[in-house]
C-alpha cells in the first residue's frame, strides 16, 4: 500500500508538470533538414512536391542549396513561430498582408531595391511601411460566384421562366440575379438541381467564404468612401470603428445564398467548404461562391459532372449603386518576406532564388505550368499564364474594359477573432436565434474591440 | 556495497537529472518567465510585468471557458466514476463473457480524441437532424455532447482500475461479513468501498485532471461553437496563443493560471481521498 501511495504522488506531480511544459511552446516539427543556405518555409501544401523539383533544378543550375519546408494546412503561423526561433531559421517566409506584417515586422527585411519588386506589374500591391517594402505578392487570385453554364443554359431555354433575360451577360446587378435565382428555385425539379446555391458552409473553420470573402464587398465600399486615403485597405487599417454601412447589402446576398440553397439554413453549421464544392461538382447546384483555387477541388471530385468549358464566373452583386460595372474580387494573401535576422549573404541568396523563379525561363515555366500561379510580375508574357478554366476566367475579368475590380480589402480586418466573431453571428442568424440587427451590432463591436486590443 | 552505491549516487542520478532538467524544469521555468513578457518567438521576449495576467482575467472568453470547464469537470467526474464503478461491480460477479465485456468497454479508450470527436459530431448531428438543428445550435448541446463523449471514452479505463481494486478485496472478509448477516449494500459500503479507496484516488485524479485538460475532443466536437461558448480552458489557451496577434504572452499567462488551478484542485483531492484509504 505504501508503494502505491508513493507511486500515485509521483504520477500526480509529473502529470501536473507535463501540463505546463506542454504549453511552453515545444512544437518541434519533424523537418527533413539538409542544412541549406536558403531556407524557404512554404505556405501552400498543394505545391510542396513542385517546390522539391524546383529546388533540385535550381541547385543543378547554380549550386545553391534551397531547403523547403512546408507547413501543414492551417498551421503556417504555428510552424513559423517555432522555426524562426531556431539557429537556422527560414530565410524566406510569407506574411498574409499588412496585418501579418505587424506581427512579423521585426523579421521583415526591406525589399525596395530588389529586382523582384521592380518586376511587379502593380507596385501598390506590395506590403509597405514608411516608404520601405516588406512583402512582395507572388500570386494573384480572384473570387466571385462560380456558376455551371450548362444548368444556366438549360434554365434560359425554359419556356415558362419568369424573367425575360436569356444570357448570363444580362445579369449585372443584384436585382436581376435575385429574380433569376428565385425563379430557378421554383423550377429546380425541371432543372434537376437540389438548389441554386451550394451550402453556405458555416462549420467551425469553414466560414471564411462569408466572414472574410463576402464581407470584403460591403467593407470595400465603406472604406472607399474615405477620401483621406486612395486605397480602401489603408483606409480600413486606419479605421478604429466601422459603420457597416452596407450591412443591408451583405444581408441581401447572404439571404439569397441561404434561401435558395440545397441545404436548410438551420443545418448549415454542419457543412464544410468541401461539401459545397462537391455539391457543385456533382451538378446538384448551379452556383457556388469561391475563388480560382477551387478548380482543383471541383475537378478532383469523383463523378464530377461540370465540364471545363461550362465553368464561369459572376461578380458578387449585393445591390450597391453602380455595381453594374463591378468585377470579381482580385487580390492576394500571399506575400514573400525575407528574414532580416539572417546574414546579408543569405538574404541576397534568397532574393536571387526568388528572382530566378519569377524571371528565368525555367522558373517561369514551373510557376505557370506546375504551381499554376497567376503571377503579378511583368516578366510573364501573355502566353505564360495558367490554363485552368477558373484562372483563365479571372484573367478574362481582369482584362475586361470598364470593369471595376474589387481589391481584397479584407486584409485590413483587425484579427482572426474579428472574423470568427462575425462568423458566429452568421451562425446564430442562420439558425434563427438572432436577427440581423444583432449581427450588425456584433460586427461593429468586434471591430472596435479588436482594434483597441491591438493598440495596447 | 551500499556504501559504494551511495558514493556514486550523483553519477547514477545524473542522466535522469539531465533529461528531467531539459525536458521539464527548463520549459517549466521558461514558461513561467514568458508569461510575464510580450513575445512572438521565445527568443525575442520583452518584459511586461503582470500585464498579461490582467489581460487574461479581463478577457471574457477566458472567464467563460473557466466556468464551462468547471461545470463540465463536476458533471463528468461524477458520471464517469459512478458508471465505471457500477460496471466494475457487475463485471466482477463472474458472468459468462465477462472478459469480452471488459474488452469492449475498454476499447473506446484506444481511439484518439480527434477521431472520437469527429465521429460523435456526426452521430449527434445526425440525431439532431430530426429537429432540424445542429450541435452548435446551443452551448448546452455542446456541453452534453462533450459529457457523453468523455464518459464513453473514459468509463472503460476507469472500470479496469476499479476491477483491479475490487479483485484485491479478500474473499475471506466478504464471506465473514455474509456469515455475520451483512446485506449486499452493507458489504459494499463497509468493506468494498473502503478497500478500493486507492483505486478511487487514482480514478478521481485521472478524471479530474483529464476533464480540466480536455482539448482534442473539444476541438473536434464543437471547436468552441457557438461563439466560443463551448471552449474549454485548454482550447481557449490555444486560441489565444495562436489566434491573436500579439497575445502570445497572454496565452502563456493563461497557461500558468491553468496549471496553478489544476494543481490547487487535484492536490487537495488527492489528500482527501487518500486520507480515506485504509490499511488491510
Amino acid at each position: 500500500m505504501k508503494m502505491k501511495r508513493v507511486f500515485s504522488a509521483v504520477l500526480g506531480s509529473t502529470m501536473l508538470m507535463s501540463m505546463l511544459a506542454g504549453c511552453g511552446g515545444s512544437t518541434e516539427t519533424s523537418v527533413a533538414a539538409n542544412g541549406g543556405e536558403i531556407y524557404f518555409l512554404n505556405f501552400k501544401p498543394e505545391s510542396a512536391e513542385i517546390y522539391d523539383k524546383i529546388t533540385a533544378d535550381y541547385e543543378a543550375e547554380t549550386g545553391v542549396k534551397v531547403k523547403v519546408v512546408t507547413a501543414a494546412s492551417g498551421t503556417y503561423e504555428t510552424t513559423l513561430k517555432s522555426e524562426i526561433a531556431k539557429s537556422e531559421p527560414p530565410t524566406i517566409f510569407q506574411i498574409n498582408g499588412p496585418v501579418g506584417y505587424q506581427n512579423w515586422k521585426d523579421y521583415c527585411a526591406d525589399l525596395k531595391d530588389t529586382k523582384l519588386y521592380s518586376y511587379l506589374t502593380d507596385q501598390s500591391l506590395a506590403v509597405s511601411s514608411e516608404g520601405n517594402i516588406y512583402g512582395i505578392p507572388y500570386v494573384v487570385e480572384g473570387y466571385g460566384i462560380i456558376y455551371n453554364d450548362a444548368i444556366m443554359q438549360q434554365y434560359f431555354s425554359l419556356t415558362n421562366k419568369a424573367v425575360d433575360i436569356s444570357s448570363m451577360d444580362q445579369i449585372n446587378n443584384f436585382d436581376t440575379l435575385s429574380k433569376v435565382v428565385t425563379d430557378m428555385t421554383a423550377h429546380k425539379d425541371e432543372l434537376g438541381i437540389e438548389g441554386v446555391f451550394a451550402s453556405t458552409s458555416l462549420g467551425a473553420g469553414e466560414q471564411w467564404r462569408w466572414q472574410t470573402h463576402l464581407a470584403n464587398i460591403p467593407f470595400y465600399y465603406e472604406f472607399s468612401e474615405n477620401v483621406n486615403f486612395d486605397n480602401s485597405i489603408l483606409a480600413g487599417l486606419d479605421a478604429k470603428t466601422v459603420d457597416f454601412k452596407y450591412s443591408q447589402n451583405y444581408k441581401n446576398i447572404f439571404d439569397l445564398y441561404m434561401n435558395n440553397s440545397c441545404t436548410e439554413p438551420a443545418m448549415l453549421s454542419s457543412k464544410s467548404v468541401d461539401d459545397s464544392m462537391a455539391e457543385f461538382a456533382l451538378g446538384k447546384v448551379a452556383m457556388v461562391q469561391n475563388g480560382n483555387w477551387a478548380w482543383g477541388q471541383i475537378s478532383g471530385v469523383d463523378g464530377n459532372t461540370v465540364t471545363e468549358d461550362n465553368i464561369k464566373y459572376l461578380p458578387i452583386y449585393t445591390g450597391i449603386q453602380g455595381e453594374e460595372s463591378q468585377g470579381l474580387c482580385i487580390g492576394t494573401e500571399n506575400y514573400f518576406a525575407i528574414n532580416s535576422k539572417v546574414s546579408k549573404e543569405q538574404q541576397d541568396a534568397s532574393i536571387a532564388f526568388l528572382e530566378w523563379l519569377f524571371s528565368s525561363e525555367k522558373g517561369k515555366a514551373y510557376v505557370t505550368n506546375d504551381l499554376k500561379f497567376i503571377a503579378p510580375f511583368n516578366t510573364f508574357t501573355e502566353a505564360e499564364k495558367p490554363a485552368d478554366p477558373l484562372a483563365k476566367e479571372v484573367l478574362n475579368w481582369m482584362s475586361k474594359d470598364g470593369v471595376k475590380l474589387v481589391p481584397w480589402t479584407f486584409s485590413c480586418f483587425p484579427s482572426e477573432d474579428f472574423k470568427n466573431t462575425f462568423g458566429d453571428g452568421l451562425v446564430s442568424y442562420a439558425q434563427g436565434q438572432e436577427d440581423w440587427q444583432a449581427v450588425e451590432k456584433t460586427v461593429k463591436d468586434a471591430w472596435a474591440s479588436e482594434v483597441a486590443a491591438k493598440a495596447e | 556495497m551500499e556504501k559504494i552505491l551511495k558514493r556514486y549516487f550523483p553519477l547514477f542520478v545524473l542522466p535522469t537529472l539531465i533529461a528531467f532538467t531539459v525536458a521539464f524544469i527548463v520549459p517549466f521555468v521558461l514558461g513561467g518567465y514568458l508569461s510575464f513578457t510580450k513575445f512572438t518567438t521565445v527568443t525575442d521576449a520583452k518584459w511586461v510585468g503582470i500585464g498579461n495576467y490582467i489581460k487574461a482575467f479581463s478577457n471574457k472568453d477566458f472567464l467563460s471557458a473557466l466556468w464551462f470547464t468547471a461545470r463540465f469537470a463536476i458533471v463528468s467526474v461524477l458520471s464517469i466514476n459512478i458508471f465505471a464503478f457500477a460496471l466494475a461491480l457487475l463485471l466482477t460477479k463472474g458472468f459468462r463473457g465477462t472478459n469480452l465485456f471488459r474488452t469492449i468497454f475498454f476499447m473506446p479508450n484506444l481511439i484518439g480524441g480527434i477521431v472520437l470527436g469527429y465521429i460523435w459530431k456526426l452521430i449527434i448531428n445526425g440525431f439532431l437532424q430530426h429537429w432540424s438543428v445542429t450541435l452548435t445550435y446551443s452551448p448546452s448541446y455542446g456541453f452534453w455532447g462533450l459529457v457523453v463523449l468523455m464518459n464513453w471514452q473514459m468509463i472503460g479505463y476507469m472500470m479496469i482500475i476499479y476491477i483491479a481494486g475490487i479483485q484485491s478485496v479478500p474473499d475471506t472478509l466478504i464471506e465473514a461479513a455474509k456469515i455475520d448477516g451483512a446485506t449486499l449494500w452493507r458489504i459494499l459500503r463497509s468493506i468494498t468501498i473502503p478497500l478500493v479507496m486507492p483505486s478511487i484516488t487514482i480514478c478521481m485524479f485521472l478524471t479530474v485532471s483529464n476533464s480540466f485538460k480536455l482539448f482534442d475532443q473539444n476541438l473536434a466536437l464543437t471547436a468552441g461553437d457557438p461563439a466560443n461558448r463551448t471552449s474549454m480552458l485548454a482550447l481557449d489557451i490555444f486560441n489565444t496563443f495562436y489566434g491573436k496577434v500579439g497575445w502570445e504572452g497572454v496565452g502563456q499567462a493563461k497557461a500558468v493560471i491553468f496549471f496553478i488551478l489544476v494543481a490547487l484542485i487535484t492536490l487537495p483531492q488527492l489528500l482527501l481521498t487518500r486520507s480515506k484509504e485504509v490499511e488491510q
